[in-house]
């Protein structure tokens, strides 16, 4: 895994946001930027080489599978990885996250070892 | 009110708090609670559709809040601040959702919309649905919290 690529970190709680940044330090990821929704998430991805997103499912203006959509639906981002990190794991939303072409899938509450794995496989 | 939904929510709390904030919490005696004023200082609220309508809550005394995110942060935090109470919101999202995943393993499928946070010393929590609401006390290292689910019978 390139520890050296810039990750976006999507969650409308600035709480969610600290502990995925916390543990993705953990791991070693260096770059790291936020936004706190879908359309915040869009002008970060306008203005920045972003190469991992990992996003909440649940925000507020623009969901998490809203713009996991509007990124597979682009020229520019539609390859970029994206994990969705979630309390929605009931069977139907995993199936439309699976079909709008998420990359992995972290269910809330979790645990640093669980995001790494993920990470793992993406990057596997 | 059905009983059988009481469990789900224990459960889910206590595995939320363990994985999130390896804190342990100690479910007390569920009661019928008569009043709308908050027993703590951060409340999280959200509403569920589905089987059937309501709102769920979670109370957290200050103390309580205050050493789980510590705990979540990895880093001493002592002031009730926007992100201690953020922090009430998201448990209160997480263990909503670990209690639904429960749920829908016994047939009952819920939605939830997304959570909103309300502060204060005695501060008051609206249940949107009319119907008892059952409180489910809980004591952890730093202080207590309480559960309250409200849903249309
Ligand atoms: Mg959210």
């Amino acid at each position: 895994m390139d520890l050296s690529i810039t990750v976006l970190v999507v969650d409308d709680f600035a709480t969610m946001r600290r502990i995925v940044k916390n543990i993705l330090r953990q791991l070693g990821f260096e770059n790291i930027i936020e936004a706190d929704d879908g359309t915040t998430a869009l002008d970060a991805l306008k203005k920045n080489k972003i190469d991992l997103i990992v996003s909440d499912w649940n925000m507020p203006k623009m969901t998490g599978l809203e713009l996991l959509k509007t990124v597979r639906a682009s020229d520019e981002y539609k390859d970029v990885p994206f994990l969705m990190v979630t309390a929605e794991t009931q069977k139907q939303n995993v199936l439309d996250a699976v079909q709008a072409g998420v990359s992995n899938y972290v269910v809330k509450p979790f645990t640093a070892e669980q995001i790494s794995d993920k990470l793992q496989k993406i990057y596997g | 009110m059905d009983v059988a939904l009481i469990n789900p929510f224990i459960n889910a709390t206590i595995k939320v708090l363990e994985t999130m904030a390896q804190a342990e919490a100690e479910a007390g005696k569920p009661y019928l609670k008569k009043d709308n004023i908050a027993k703590g200082d951060v409340s999280g609220l959200i509403g569920i559709t589905g089987e059937t309508n309501g709102t769920i809550s979670v109370t957290f005394d200050s103390g309580s809040i205050l050493k789980i995110v510590s705990k979540m942060f990895g880093e001493e935090v002592t002031n009730l601040n926007s992100e201690v109470a953020d922090a009430g919101g998201e448990l209160t999202n997480m263990i909503s959702g670990q209690a639904r995943r429960n749920l829908e393993e016994e047939g009952k499928v819920f939605e939830a919309a997304i959570p909103s946070v309300v502060t204060g010393t005695n501060h008051q929590i609206t249940h949107i649905t009319e119907g008892p609401i059952i409180a489910i006390p809980f004591h952890t290292e730093g202080g207590s919290f309480t559960i309250e689910i409200c849903l249309e019978s």
